[in-house]
């Protein structure tokens, strides 16, 4: 049973308003009810079916200082690396070579190093290999994403990390990344130029995770109604301590995880959730059920990861806690009774 | 009875088409289709990997059926014609869903760019069957478009809500005499592929219900049925519904009085 602070919420048909009364308290009875509900409506909207995806770093040079982040640019221990054309050409084969077909390319956030004409490049390359082509690079102008979608990008990830103006300040210390504004109108520029897939996220931990998911929900609905024809999609990674990291950050329990992914399936119905390999198996596994329509497998978070093969979890932008395989979470998934989706859409020429 | 479905010349035995997509696991899919007799599926293009030989959703689809290609996340005409040139290239026939669908939220078609799209791929000899919002102009625009079939949402896609396009469905039923109006999206129960087809629609065809039962194949069977049912009454020209009894001595007898 629900508290008695929280009748008169209709779980169908949350308001930005009820989410925030129902991130306020701690009830079990409301969490196990949303679950139930969030389930339901994932199964009527995707079915049985989870879309698999692996990341590519192609490279790693950066020019912010996050200081939550593995990669940041005064990081000098971090070996920096990034990949030639014809590496990249060799990284795609061997990724697809273990049956992946859609790809999130990364780089750091340095325009010096991988410019908007070099992943352009890298698109090209990977749209021979794969059939969707993400890209998860620093926010760009309108015209530069137009660029891309017409070389072939299908989805971009920018994750804002935090909604909280002054948190965001204080923690991005130096670097273009520092801009606040730039970065959180990127999501309109990418949908007028054409590109079909947004996804975002905010940092989970950097602040109060309330305040910041209802920002993002905010964010995310106000886009929708600009660019009813953009998919939307949703991640809430976790932060992780980075190791000669001191700031103060909130915890994000399990709990509070679940209650955000069902808050997200609820208010988003249609809405693509995805659940990275920063997670544990276990809680990856768990949470399928819940409003996950895309998890990534057989990751490796480095540079250069796939053609090595035996050291891809060292040195990467941040450590992979579910180290299984491709094939491994596909029979994880089929175990679950979940068919795995390896192609979810057509490269159709861009124009 | 022999009542066959015509399709641009096409006759099916079943009045049930059957979508591929949310399925938990490819065989439970293939069990549905036999299980239905439905001989027509939809396959989303996005979906096919012709790469990959064990996952192939194509090689789950039991020979002889009718494979009817769509054009899931076309945003515009011009998308929906790409991808219809790519399915016909890749060898998958000439049978085509137009989905146009520029509203992530709701999945609703596009009427205008539908009707592009129809036309433009009618001219190329395409068999189009167009996923449309229940307009009278827009069903008389896409049969002069060249559609082979028309149609219209029953509801919001894989909302299970049933027939709440009732009312405008039954005019394009009325009112469309060229081409068969087969009742696509948000048909939730056997009871509501009945309804539909007692309000003399052609056929109609389900996804999310089936693939989201527990026992798809068995629920497959119960919406052919309902079909079937409602098919029949239909043919049987049932009694029309009436509020209250209906009065035993005429209203009209005083005309006849002598």
């Amino acid at each position: 049973m629900m508290s008695k602070s929280l009748r008169g919420i209709d779980l169908l048909h949350l308001t930005i308003d009820d989410i925030r009364r129902i991130f306020a308290v701690d009830d079990r009875g409301l969490l196990e009810e949303m679950a139930h509900a969030a389930r339901e409506l994932t199964r009527r909207q995707f079915g049985r079916t989870i879309s698999l995806y692996a990341p590519l770093y192609i490279a790693n040079y950066c020019e912010n200082e996050c200081v939550y982040c593995g990669f940041h640019a005064s990081q000098k221990s971090m070996p920096r690396s990034k990949l030639t054309m014809e590496q990249i050409d060799r990284e795609c084969e061997a990724l697809a070579a273990t049956g992946n077909r859609s790809v999130l390319i990364l780089t750091g956030e340095s325009r010096f190093h991988s410019p908007p004409q070099y992943i352009r490049d890298a698109v090209r390359i990977a749209s021979r290999y794969f059939s969707y082509v993400a890209l998860e690079v620093y926010p760009l102008d309108e015209e530069e994403y137009r660029e891309l979608y017409l070389a072939g990008v299908d989805g971009v990830t920018l994750y804002q990390e935090t909604y909280d103006r002054a948190r965001y300040d204080e923690l991005h210390l130096a670097g273009p990344k520092k801009v606040y504004d730039y970065r959180v109108s990127a999501p309109d520029r990418i949908a007028r130029s054409g590109i079909r897939h947004i996804s975002m996220g905010a940092l989970l931990g950097l602040t109060d995770w309330r305040r910041d998911v209802i920002a993002l929900f905010e964010h995310v609905r106000s886009l929708e109604k600009r660019h009813p024809g953009v998919e939307f999609g949703l991640a809430f990674p976790r932060l992780r301590r980075v190791a000669d990291d001191i700031h103060q950050y909130q915890e994000v329990s399990d709990r509070d995880m679940l209650k955000i992914m069902c808050a997200a399936r609820l208010f988003f119905p249609r809405v693509g959730i995805s659940i990275s390999t920063r997670e544990t198996p276990r809680f990856r596994d768990s949470i399928l059920e819940f409003g996950v329509t895309k998890m990534s497998a057989g990751s490796s978070t480095r540079v250069g990861g796939y053609l090595e093969g035996e050291n891809k979890y060292e040195d990467g932008q941040f450590e992979v806690f579910d180290p299984r395989s491709f094939d491994e979470i596909k029979a994880m998934l089929r175990a679950k009774g979940f068919d795995p989706v390896v192609t979810d859409w057509r490269n159709i020429v861009n124009s | 009875m022999d009542d066959k479905l015509i399709v641009r010349g096409r006759e099916f035995g079943s009045r049930f088409f059957l979508g591929t997509g949310k399925f938990g696991d490819k065989e439970a899919m293939r069990k549905a289709i036999a299980s239905s007799g439905s001989e027509l599926v939809t396959v989303a293009l996005r979906r096919i990997d012709l790469d990959e030989t064990d996952e192939n959703i194509l090689s789950f689809i039991p020979e002889g059926t009718t494979i009817m290609v769509n054009t899931s996340g076309a945003r515009n005409a011009a998308e929906a014609v790409r991808i219809a040139h790519i399915a016909r290239e890749a060898g998958y026939g000439d049978w085509i869903k137009i989905e146009v669908i520029n509203d992530s939220r709701y999945l609703l078609p596009d009427n205008q760019e539908t009707i592009k799209a129809t036309k433009v791929l009618s001219g190329e000899g395409f068999v189009v069957l167009p996923y449309m919002h229940p307009d009278l102009y827009v069903a008389k625009a896409l049969v002069d478009a060249g559609a082979a079939a028309v149609m219209p949402l029953g509801s919001l896609i894989g909302s299970n809500q049933g027939l709440k396009m009732r009312t405008l469905i039954e005019v394009l039923i009325e009112e469309i005499a060229e081409v068969p109006i087969v009742v696509d999206a948000g048909i939730g129960r056997p009871s509501h592929a009945a309804e539909a087809m007692e309000m003399g629609a052609d056929a109609v065809l389900a996804n999310t219900a089936v693939a989201d039962a527990e026992d798809p194949p068995l629920m497959a069977a119960a919406f052919a049925r309902g079909v079937e049912a409602g098919r029949m009454a239909y043919l049987a020209k049932m009694g029309k519904e009436r509020k209250g009894a209906a009065a035993s001595s005429p209203l009209t007898g005083f005309l006849y009085d002598e």
